[in-house]
């Protein structure tokens, strides 16, 4: 070891680094891994077995399915506009892994202490966007067209809603930075004062990750795999992780924001948040599992309907509460 | 941060002329949301975080999905990047570049004469302060933009509206 270039902020940065790596290894190979869970958690509710075969309880299942990706070809259309359907899979699978570097894992673990977190979280979220429609366009495809559009039918729908469902968590915590807010929940988690935003922020995350019931951009019923169709191989792989990191992450962000994020009682803060985010991953699988699927227009109709109004109303009624009681309060 | 900034102002730029020059218009979207995000990033670099976030939710984020939203449904081909490319010949762009060139060095000229903007990366404008400003000494604008707002709304409303349906 040379102490003239192993200056302590030298060592700090590359603790720092070490933490990010972990992080983004954890979220990717647990996103990875959730193709697995998923299937089998669903068999489980079904009364099937699931994918038991390779290994004890098919725990290897995810290594064979990796292979046979890897070997498949990796094929791009003649037909496909060649800049935008390369762009499209990078954009779906790292945008929202992007994210991730806001959400706090533990009181000093977090990637990228923001000020503007939330909104950060916004930002990438209406980027993700792009990964759908340009898919869907640049396939030269008429199912995966109808993807793109119904992605983009969706998106405008539920943005605005997703936004304003968590000023009132913002209000209340007085800082749109995530650490802050969890500090703000030591007392009483922002489930209860924020039900309202919970609700509606849970449906808005549930359409960000593309997920059942809001999976309409890839409804096979209809549309063949909608907006995926012509991709094949690895590039059709970074879709299918990027819809898992949605979920890891939207989870993340519903425990962050509403369930006290890392804090809890005797247990360390990783284990505590670990803990919520996988149990709101199962809630994300169950939900895929009991719910059929409602048509877009009836999405469109309730995000402009009924949830915008509800998240106007609980921003009201919250900055109300606020006034009255004056200042922030837990903060 | 200097070199954040020149780094992205050369993207945005670059991007900017690409948005004209390309015959494809998904391709020109793609370079427009470039350019926006480079100017998001010119918005970090200077300070304001908040502007910043703000541009790629509301610029790049939502308007830009229903620019692409449309011209999706389109459907143009490669017969419509020949037109676009016979569109773009000298005698269409001089004129309106010359007078952009005017404008260009007109804004040089105060930029480089006045010269008493705040230095790059000097000090940060949070959202607290953003939001004190807006509703404190510019709440009147505020309100004139949220009757405006409305006003194009109701508009919005009249024309999508139905005739059948009376």
């Amino acid at each position: 070891m040379n102490p003239d270039w192993l200056t302590p902020e030298l060592i700090s940065i590359l603790i720092a680094i070490g933490k990010a790596v972990v992080i983004l290894l954890a979220v990717v190979l647990f996103a990875a891994y959730l193709s697995f869970i998923e299937r089998r958690l669903l068999a489980l509710w079904q009364d099937r077995h699931g994918p038991n075969r390779v290994g004890p309880f098919g725990i290897f299942q995810l290594i064979a399915d990796m292979i046979k990706m890897f070997f498949k070809e990796d094929w791009t259309p003649p037909f496909a506009d060649k800049l935008t359907f390369l762009l499209a899979p990078v954009i779906a699978m790292s945008a929202l892994l992007i994210a991730f570097a806001i959400v706090p894992v533990t009181p000093t673990w977090v990637v990228a202490d923001l000020d503007i977190g939330i909104l950060f979280f916004f930002a990438l979220a209406g980027l993700a966007v792009y990964a759908v429609m340009f898919a869907g366009w640049s396939s030269n495809n008429k199912y995966s067209l109808l993807g793109g559009l119904r992605s983009a039918a969706q998106t405008v729908s539920y943005e605005v809603f997703m936004g304003i469902s968590l000023m009132g968590v913002v209000a209340q915590a007085g800082s749109f930075n995530l650490g802050d807010i969890v500090e703000a929940q030591a007392d009483l988690w922002f489930i209860v004062p924020q039900f309202f935003g919970f609700l509606t922020f849970a449906l808005a995350g549930v359409a960000v990750a593309h997920r059942s019931p809001f999976d309409l951009p890839e409804a096979e019923q209809e549309l063949a795999a909608g907006y995926h169709t012509e991709y094949s191989g690895l590039k059709w792989g970074m879709f299918f992780v990027g819809e898992y990191v949605g979920v890891v992450l939207i989870s993340a962000l519903l425990v962050t924001l509403f369930l006290g994020g890392w804090q809890g009682p005797l247990l360390p803060p990783v284990v505590w948040f670990v803990l919520k985010t996988l149990f709101f991953v199962m809630l994300f699988i169950l939900l895929r599992g009991a719910l059929p699927r409602p048509r877009y227009d009836q999405i469109m109709a309730v995000g402009w309907k009924v949830c915008l109004p509800l998240t106007l109303i609980n921003l009201l009624v919250t900055g109300a509460v606020l006034l009255a009681g004056s200042g922030p309060v837990g903060s | 941060m200097e070199l954040a900034f020149y780094s992205s102002a050369a993207v945005a730029i670059l991007a900017t002329l690409r948005v004209v020059t390309t015959g494809n218009p998904v391709h020109g979207l793609l370079y427009l949301i470039v350019s926006l995000l480079a100017v998001a990033m010119i918005f970090f670099a200077l300070g304001a975080p908040f502007a910043g976030a703000l541009e790629v939710i509301v610029y790049a984020g939502a308007i830009l999905v229903l620019f692409v939203f449309v011209v999706m449904m389109l459907n143009l081909g490669p017969e419509l990047a020949r037109q676009e490319r016979q569109w773009l010949r000298p005698a269409q762009w001089v004129g309106p570049g010359v007078l952009s060139a005017a404008l260009l060095a007109v804004l040089l000229w105060f930029l480089f004469g006045a010269g008493t903007g705040a230095l790059v990366g000097q000090g940060t404008v949070g959202p607290k302060q953003v939001g004190i400003a807006l509703f404190g000494p510019y709440l009147l604008v505020v309100e004139l933009a949220s009757l405006l707002l409305l006003a194009a709304l109701v508009a919005a409303y009249h024309l999508g509206r139905r005739e059948d349906r009376r």
